[in-house]
């Protein structure tokens, strides 16, 4: 059994224009010490999906059915209250997007990882300091430096301590949405690497999500690639990138400038993601799609298992594609 | 779609002579002091941005500047252009040299020399549409009367950036457009001028990797075709290195390398652009692990390490990178590099 399992999930926010339906039956599993990388484009509902999870939502968003089993418990069905104290921080954390912002810049750093220890477990405030102070220690963070505030560390190390928050009450699985974004590339490469070696040590699970596809070849076991609220391609990353199978999937890794490759034009995928309050009908991929038919504007594609390793693609025109024909070709 | 020459080859326009020149440029930015500090002896403090910089675009180039945040590439640019007033040193563009020239005079240059700046959600009026955002420059310097007379020029920026009919997209508002039409509208605006030479401040960088490519094109397209000349300012070595003729690598307001892009990213000389390409992940899952990274971050640039300013996190800094600062030698044909023990 795996350790999460996330089953046609439905997540829609309401607005004055209808429901934008920003997770829409989203179903994926995360092994205990994997690490699940999922990619798209700005706006397909990659962090909308996070915050279903850990049931962050706005006033306006709701869960439209689906489950979320963590160890086989439907954390869906459990209420407010219990979810908090039971799976949030302690079962499932969350390392958050641009985290330079995520800190209290009138708290000291030391302090803000003991409040988020103390909110959630039962321990004295000595016992909490000392857990702070070895989790700095263990994101590279000299303890010396618990009693200073955020604007004395640089973005690199800002991003370090969010980490450590994440890491405060020993969860079993991490969603990153976005960690390194916002960092230079030689933080970036000092981060990622930070987060892989305790991930390694600790046996933790991890949902990375980014729009940085060689981010997630980097550090991830699987992917998920998603496109207007739903999972297009799901898979083992070696698969996806050498084979994708779906014609968003294959433009999508294309388009990534390689820097160990020969030097070629760089790709693109032409077009932009629809918006959510009116998807396409049938495939939402069908107006930027170079295959796309009438099958494709009516019906809606399955996500179906092909060849082994579980590769899933949701596209009527699977087996145009099994044939390695280039479709973005310019 | 080739391989690396294919690139070179499709130049219709070659790059002959240098249309820009940068010697030593200069550009500290004073910090005030406090109230008893002038009291102190020593030299006023500054910002270093961009300390002693020279190098040369040919006509039609793409020249790539790449660098962490915070080295000075973007201050660079903008003194180029004197957006900003440049502390020392001389740029001259085709003969003419900007850094003396009085306002007037400079007006006139800007007709030639245009910018695009990194961020098309915050560098457009919201309140203005596609046609009124192009029209600006034409207006301010003072190419036609009226928005009649403005129109061809903006239908021509605007089929220039392949946002055709124009019709479609003249009255639309920045809100309106998707990040990569706001981008090329943004090239539009500084194309209306037909400039000579465009400094690109990470243009890319705001947009989704599936939508880079079609600026980058676009740019590449331009110096090719119509021999435009670019300065494009990234922290991305991987971009640059698909659409740059040359790359110059900086590092805390000096450059440390620069040379022919293919030669810079397969024989790096500097160990800092080693470092550099070793960062750059690879979507390539069969290449997992992490480079050789250099440790710590980039100084302050208020008082940089004497000598070489790398050799405090230099893997193979001896003695003398602590004192003597390396200079910009040729070690390879058109391959520069500031090092006292580059090896390639």
């Amino acid at each position: 059994m795996a350790l999460l399992e996330v089953r046609d999930l439905k997540m829609y926010y309401k607005t004055l224009r209808g429901y934008v339906k920003a997770v829409d039956s989203v179903s994926f599993d995360i092994e205990k010490g994997k690490a699940l990388g999922i990619a798209g484009e700005s706006g397909c509902g990659k962090t909308s999906m996070a915050v279903t999870i850990l049931r962050l939502l706005p006033s306006n968003g709701k869960i439209h059915g689906g489950s979320v089993k963590l160890d086989g418990v439907d954390i869906v069905k459990l209420d407010d209250e219990e979810f908090r104290k039971s799976i949030r921080w302690k079962k499932i954390s969350m390392v958050f997007q641009g985290a330079m912002n995520a800190l209290n810049p009138v708290h000291r750093v030391g302090d803000q990882i003991v409040e988020a220890i103390l909110a959630h477990e039962d321990v004295s405030h000595a016992e909490a300091v000392k857990r702070a102070e070895d989790l700095l220690d263990m994101v590279g963070i000299n303890p010396k430096r618990f009693r200073e505030y955020p604007h004395e560390f640089s973005g690199g190390m800002k991003q370090r301590v969010v980490i450590a928050m994440a890491l405060a009450c020993n969860p079993d699985l991490i969603i990153a949405d976005e960690p390194t974004t916002a960092l230079d590339v030689m933080v970036q490469s000092q981060v990622l690497k930070a987060m892989e070696d305790l991930r390694k040590r600790l046996d933790l699970s991890m949902m990375l999500i980014t729009h940085d596809l060689s981010v997630i070849a980097q550090t991830c076991d699987d992917i998920a690639i998603m496109y207007a609220g739903k999972i297009v391609e799901y898979g083992n990353v070696i698969d996806i990138y050498d084979h994708p199978m779906h014609p968003y999937g294959m433009g999508l890794v294309n388009s990534f400038p390689n820097i160990k490759a020969e030097r070629t034009r760089v790709r693109s995928l032409p077009g932009f993601p629809p918006n959510l309050l009116a998807p396409p009908e049938g495939c939402r991929f069908h107006p930027r799609c170079p295959l796309a038919d009438d099958i494709c504007m009516e019906e809606e594609p399955k996500l179906i298992e092909i060849g082994s390793n579980s590769h899933k693609v949701a596209c009527h025109k699977v087996d145009m594609l099994e044939r390695g024909v280039d479709i973005w070709a310019q | 779609m080739g391989a690396v020459n294919a690139i070179d080859q499709e130049r219709s326009v070659s790059c002959g002579d240098v249309i820009l020149d940068v010697e030593n440029l200069v550009k500290h930015f004073p910090i005030r002091r406090g109230l008893g500090q002038p009291l102190q002896r020593g030299p006023e403090p500054a910002v270093k941005a961009v300390d002693g910089v020279s190098f040369n675009i040919k006509k039609g180039e793409l020249f790539g500047v790449v660098g962490e945040s915070g080295c000075g590439k973007t201050t660079m640019g903008r003194t180029i252009l004197r957006l900003l007033e440049p502390t020392s040193g001389r740029v001259t563009f085709e003969d003419i040299d900007i850094t003396s020239l009085h306002s007037e005079e400079l007006k006139r240059l800007r007709r030639r020399m245009q910018i695009i700046f990194q961020d098309p959600y915050e560098s457009m009026n919201p309140r203005l549409d596609v046609s009124r955002i192009i029209a600006e420059p034409l207006r301010i310097q003072g190419i036609v009367g009226n928005a009649e007379g403005a129109r061809p020029y903006i239908e021509k920026a605007l089929e220039d950036v392949e946002m055709t009919p124009p019709e479609e997209y003249l009255y639309r508002y920045p809100h309106e457009l998707s990040g990569g039409q706001r981008q090329r509208i943004a090239v539009a605006r500084a194309l209306v001028l037909d400039p000579e030479f465009i400094v690109a401040d990470e243009p890319v960088s705001m947009l989704d990797v599936s939508i880079r490519g079609e600026i980058l094109n676009l740019m590449l397209n331009l110096s090719r075709e119509r021999g435009v000349t670019f300065l494009y300012i990234t922290h991305d070595l991987a971009t640059a290195r698909h659409v740059c003729d040359r790359i110059a690598v900086m590092y805390l307001g000096k450059m440390v390398e620069k040379g022919p892009t293919d030669s810079l990213v397969k024989h790096p000389l500097h160990p800092y652009t080693k470092a550099l390409i070793g960062a750059v992940f690879v979507p390539d899952p069969k290449r997992k692990g992490f480079g050789e990274i250099l440790k710590g971050e980039v100084p302050s640039p208020v008082d940089p390490p004497s000598g070489c300013r790398l050799h405090p996190r230099c893997p193979i800094a001896k003695s003398i990178c602590k004192e003597v600062e390396p200079e910009l030698v040729e070690a390879e044909a058109n391959h520069m590099v500031a090092c006292h023990f580059a090896v390639g």
